[in-house]
Order: C-alpha cells, then sequence, then structure tokens
C-alpha cells in the first residue's frame, strides 16, 4: 500500500508537510514517497493527503501505476487541449 | 502559480519589474487618505507614485506550495497573482533569501521593501514564510515587510502576521460571489480535503473577507489586487471593489487577465481573452470612486531586485551573494542617512506641489469653461519629465487633460518601435502595435519623434509631439491641451471632424 510520485511533480512542496507518515522527501529530480512509510493515509485521512493538494495532473500514481489526478481532473482543461 | 498580471496589454515589453520612470506623479493619490495611512506609505515604492522614483523593493522566492487553483495559472511556474506568465523563480530556503535581502539592503540603500509574493502562496508556507520574516525583523528593522496572498489560509494567519515588522499584505480577490468565484477557481484544499466547483469558491471569499476584516482590525495596511476576466468578473469587479474599500482596504488594483495558450492555463487554453486597455481603463475608471486606485503598479515581477522597472537582479545571483561580507548594522547607519535625504526631498517636492495646485485650482476657477478630456500619452525614462525618443519607448504612461486638470491614468507597455539608432528600416509590425496600444490617445509627447512614424501616428488621429523635450510632464500636458483649446479643438464637433479626417 503506497503511492508513489513520478516525473512530472514540479517540486513545490505542498505535499511533503501534509503527510502524516513522514514518508514524503526531498530528493533530486523530484520528490518521492517511502513506499515503505507510506500508508496511504489510512487511518489518518479520509484521502491520501499528497494526492489531495497535488496541483499537477498525473504527478502522484497509486499502486496500480494510475494517476490519483488524472488529466483534465484538475484544471478542467479539456483533454484534447492538454495534448496539444 | 502564475499569470496574469502585468500592466494594460500583454506582456512582452522587457523590462523586469516595474519599469522606474513610468509612473507619472500626477495628482498625489495619498492626498486622500488619512494623515496615519499617509505616513505609512509615504516612502512605499509600490503605493507613492513620489517615492515610486526614489525607494525599491524587492521580492524573494521562498514560498512554493500553493493551496487553491486559479484558472488563469499554470502551477509549473511562480504565482499569476504577484508575477509575469511563464516566470520560475530560483526558490530559496529562508537563510539564503534573507543573506540575499541583506546583501541588497547594503548595496541599495533604497531598498525599503521587501516581499514574500511566491512562487506560491506564501501563506500556504507558514513556516518558510515567517521564518523568513522573524529572521528580517530580528537583523534588519529598517526592511518593511509585505506579504501577498490568494486569502484562503490568512485569518489562521493574521495573529503570527501581526507579531512582524509587516505593513502592508495583498490580498488578491477577482470576486464575492460564489457562482462568479466556480468560474475562476477550480478548487481549493481545505482541512485535508479538495473542495471543488462553488463550495470552494464560498470557502475561499469567506476567508479573504474575513482576513480583510481581521487586518484592517489589527491596524495593518491591506491592498486588494484583482484580475479583470472579461465576461467573468469585468462587471463584478465594481462591487468588489465598492465592498473591499468599504472594509478598510486602502488600495485597490486591477490589472488584466494575460492568458495566453503557451502558458498552458485553463484559460489561456479554452481561449478566454484578456481586457483591451479601453475596457480595463473604463474599469479602472468605474471602480476609482474616491481615488484609492493604484495606476502606477506594474506587476512587479516576484523576484525583481532594484528601484521598479530596474532589474539588478544579476548583481545578485546567489553564489555572488555567498562570497559577499556584509556588516548591517554598519549598513544600516549609511541607509538611514540615504533615507532621510530623500525624505527631505520629497517633502519639498510635496510643498512645492500643494502650492502649485492651489495656483492651478484657482486660474481654474477664472475659467470654467468646461471642455472634452482628452487622452494622451507620454515616453519618458523617468524624473517626471518628458525624455524618451518615440521610438525606444517600451512602454507609454497614459494622462487625461480635462478641464478639471492632469491625470495619471495608467500604463500601456508595448515593443519599441525601433531598438537602437535614430533610424530603422524594420520597424514596421512594432509600429502597428504601438498604434494599437495608443488608441484612443490624441497625441503622443515624446523628447523625438522619427520620420517615419509621424504620418501612421497622424492617420490613426494620435498627433506626434516632440516640442516638450526635457519638460514637466504635466506641465507640457496642459500647454498642448491649451493649444489644442485655442485651436477649437475641443468642444465636441471637433471629435467628429477629427474621426471623418
Ligand atoms: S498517501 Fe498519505 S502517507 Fe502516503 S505519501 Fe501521501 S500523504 Fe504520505
Ligand atoms: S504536491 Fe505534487 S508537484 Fe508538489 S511536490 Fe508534491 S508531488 Fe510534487
Ligand atoms: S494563488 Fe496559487 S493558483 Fe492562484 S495564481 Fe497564485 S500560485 Fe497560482
Amino acid at each position: 500500500m503506497a503511492l508513489e510520485i513520478i516525473e512530472l511533480c514540479t517540486n513545490c512542496w505542498a505535499c511533503q508537510p501534509l503527510c502524516p507518515s513522514q514518508a514524503i522527501f526531498e530528493a533530486k529530480p523530484h520528490f518521492l514517497i517511502d513506499a515503505n512509510k507510506c500508508t496511504e493515509c489510512a487511518g489518518d485521512f479520509e484521502d491520501p493527503q499528497c494526492a489531495t493538494i497535488c496541483p499537477i495532473e498525473g504527478a502522484i500514481l497509486n499502486e496500480d501505476g494510475e494517476p490519483l489526478n488524472p488529466p483534465g481532473s484538475l484544471t478542467g482543461i479539456p483533454t484534447q487541449k492538454l495534448a496539444a | 502559480m502564475q499569470l496574469p498580471v502585468i500592466n494594460n496589454e500583454v506582456s512582452e515589453a522587457n523590462s523586469g519589474g516595474c519599469s522606474a520612470g513610468s509612473c507619472g506623479s500626477t495628482d498625489d493619490q495619498m492626498n486622500h487618505l488619512p494623515e496615519h495611512i499617509r505616513q505609512k506609505v509615504f516612502n512605499h515604492p509600490c503605493y507613492s507614485e513620489e517615492a515610486h522614483h526614489y525607494f525599491a523593493r524587492m521580492h524573494v522566492a521562498v514560498a512554493p506550495a500553493c493551496n487553491i487553483q486559479c484558472n488563469y495559472c499554470n502551477r509549473k511556474y511562480d504565482c499569476a497573482n504577484e508575477s509575469r506568465p511563464g516566470v520560475v523563480s530560483e526558490l530559496h530556503h529562508p537563510v539564503q533569501a534573507v543573506k540575499k535581502v541583506l546583501a541588497v539592503a547594503a548595496t541599495i540603500p533604497q531598498m525599503t521593501v521587501l516581499g514574500i509574493a511566491g512562487p506560491g502562496d506564501p501563506l500556504a508556507n507558514p513556516e518558510r514564510t515567517f521564518e523568513t520574516f522573524r529572521m528580517l525583523s530580528e537583523q534588519a528593522p529598517d526592511i518593511k515587510l509585505c506579504v501577498s496572498t490568494n486569502g484562503l489560509s490568512l485569518p489562521e494567519q493574521v495573529e503570527e502576521l501581526s507579531k512582524y515588522n509587516i505593513d502592508h499584505v495583498t490580498i488578491t480577490i477577482n470576486c464575492v460571489d460564489p457562482d462568479v468565484g466556480a468560474q475562476i477557481y477550480p478548487w481549493i484544499f481545505w482541512k485535508n480535503k479538495r473542495i471543488k466547483g462553488r463550495e470552494a469558491a464560498e470557502i475561499l471569499i469567506a476567508q479573504q473577507q474575513k482576513g480583510l476584516e481581521m487586518l484592517v482590525a489589527k491596524g495593518i495596511l491591506v491592498k486588494v489586487n484583482s484580475v479583470m476576466i472579461p465576461g467573468v468578473n469585468d462587471k463584478h469587479l465594481e462591487e468588489v471593489s465598492k465592498i473591499v474599500k468599504a472594509k478598510g482596504a486602502f488600495l485597490h488594483n486591477v490589472m488584466p487577465l494575460i492568458s495566453e495558450a503557451e502558458h498552458g492555463t485553463f484559460y489561456g487554453l479554452t481561449g478566454q481573452r484578456g481586457p483591451t486597455n479601453e475596457e480595463l481603463q473604463a474599469l479602472q475608471d468605474a471602480c476609482e470612486g474616491d481615488m484609492n486606485m493604484m495606476r502606477h503598479c506594474r506587476q512587479c515581477r516576484a523576484d525583481a531586485v532594484g528601484l521598479l522597472g530596474e532589474d539588478r537582479g544579476a548583481e545578485f545571483t546567489m553564489d555572488k551573494v555567498e562570497e559577499m561580507e556584509i556588516n548591517y548594522p554598519e549598513a544600516m547607519k549609511m541607509r538611514a542617512e540615504v533615507h532621510a535625504a530623500i525624505n527631505e526631498e520629497l517633502e519639498s517636492k510635496r510643498l512645492a506641489k500643494e502650492s502649485k495646485v492651489q495656483l492651478v485650482s484657482i486660474q481654474g476657477v477664472q475659467k470654467k469653461e468646461v471642455t472634452r478630456p482628452v487622452l494622451m500619452a507620454v515616453a519618458t525614462k523617468g524624473g517626471g519629465v518628458i525624455n524618451e525618443h518615440f521610438g525606444h519607448a517600451s512602454e507609454f504612461l497614459i494622462y487625461e487633460a480635462s478641464s478639471e486638470g492632469v491625470r495619471f491614468i495608467g500604463h500601456r507597455k508595448t515593443t519599441p518601435y525601433c531598438e537602437g539608432g535614430d533610424t530603422c528600416g524594420d520597424g514596421e509590425s512594432a509600429l502597428d502595435k504601438t498604434l494599437r496600444v495608443l488608441a484612443g490617445c490624441e497625441a503622443v509627447l515624446c523628447s523625438k519623434v522619427g520620420y517615419e512614424p509621424w504620418g501612421p501616428l497622424e492617420a490613426a488621429g494620435i498627433q506626434p509631439n516632440g516640442e516638450h523635450a526635457m519638460e514637466a510632464i504635466e506641465d507640457a500636458i496642459l500647454k498642448v491641451y491649451e493649444e489644442m483649446r485655442v485651436g477649437g479643438r475641443l468642444e465636441v464637433k471637433a471629435v467628429v471632424q477629427q474621426k471623418v479626417a
């Protein structure tokens, strides 16, 4: 049970202080989640905090590699325009 | 985190921060404020049109996170409420930021204001922001601090803010109606949840208004910025202006939406346009009311260093700063002397102006002939005089002359018609742009106008005028206006003729 931050991350620091498990750490070229520590916030919060504040669509994935915030879900930008 | 905020017209104009020298010093807006506020803003480069020429502010980027999304912001860049589209600032740790501020303040004694404005929302990064403020309040008590915010977490931070040397807070308020807000803010992060739509806007608006009230109650100056989004909040901003002023905001600054597809924002990609110069000006006029409008603000780029507009950032990169030895207590003495000298000069200028204003109004009573208002553009490098070539101007100051006097309206940016020598070949498209930017003006005053642009300017109904080089802007405008009056061009009929011509 762990989430993963991928290269779309813009290093905005928003997620790091919110993590109840101190699983998120600054790294190069982008922030990372320590899979051993991440609890997906179970028992602490209803929603995984990192993915709840992250402004970048697709930057955080679940264990199946699916984005918690898929394209268009945060900005409302129609996906065909995003691709362009 | 970054997008629209410049002045009129889009942003290609080079200058780093607000360019110095582009602010006119017309009717001193400070005169309309209560004395205690006037004192507070007297040497504030962002508020006082006079001080703007003498004092400087800088920003440091210590606050990367944000807790909301604005439709004019692409979060890959800096906060669009405070910075220019597409800018990415070098992020500083608070310790580095403080070192940089001390280095700049010791080198540029005119630097009196330090702002934290991103790259995200400073109050969404309370630890980093307050650590910076805490250190600066201790080490450099002669520097005023300011902070800008979207307002979401403001009420919870007012107490902490009031502990530091904070002289003003800027809140970006784009609406007071959640239905309008729902078209501007897709989501907020609130109490560990991501809230979307109308409910998000409702919470954000409530927090902004509460924060505004709490700051005013604490005696902290509040400036409100609004981004004008045609078709979304343009009509609504007049109401916003009334409300925030009634609650005690001392300035309301309307800035145009800047939305280019390449900025990758919701508005940019969905074709939401920004306002034209005329639309922006009309709204600023409508909001003006009791004069608490800040027209000389050019949306400083968040990391700009120097006098507004003069960007000396390259002298203070982090590696250069690390090598500097700074004895701040010594520097503070030197700074105090420089400040005293500048204040003396400002004060004598102000007194001179007051007596002039009295004179003008006495003359005005004698004449009392009502003539139509005329917009004029001025090319200046600063100092309150006409001292820039038409072809070198990257922005024009717009003034309105009328039987009431001369009033500063705003800045309009352009691409200099010719970069370089007095003659230039390939200035064509830049001239077209300048003509568009000057739409509505009937004269353009500059130190020199080349032969080439002369014809097109006249054809567009804009009289080029190079006769008042090195003269004080307002005096020159009054002279030109008087010439127009004598020439019979200020009667309403004349407008019609001119349009035909
Ligand atoms: S899901 Fe929760 S525990 Fe896991 S990294 Fe994100 S914030 Fe931390
Ligand atoms: S919130 Fe998202 S973009 Fe920001 S640091 Fe965390 S993962 Fe990266
Ligand atoms: S408040 Fe946040 S979303 Fe809005 S412009 Fe600033 S950084 Fe961007």
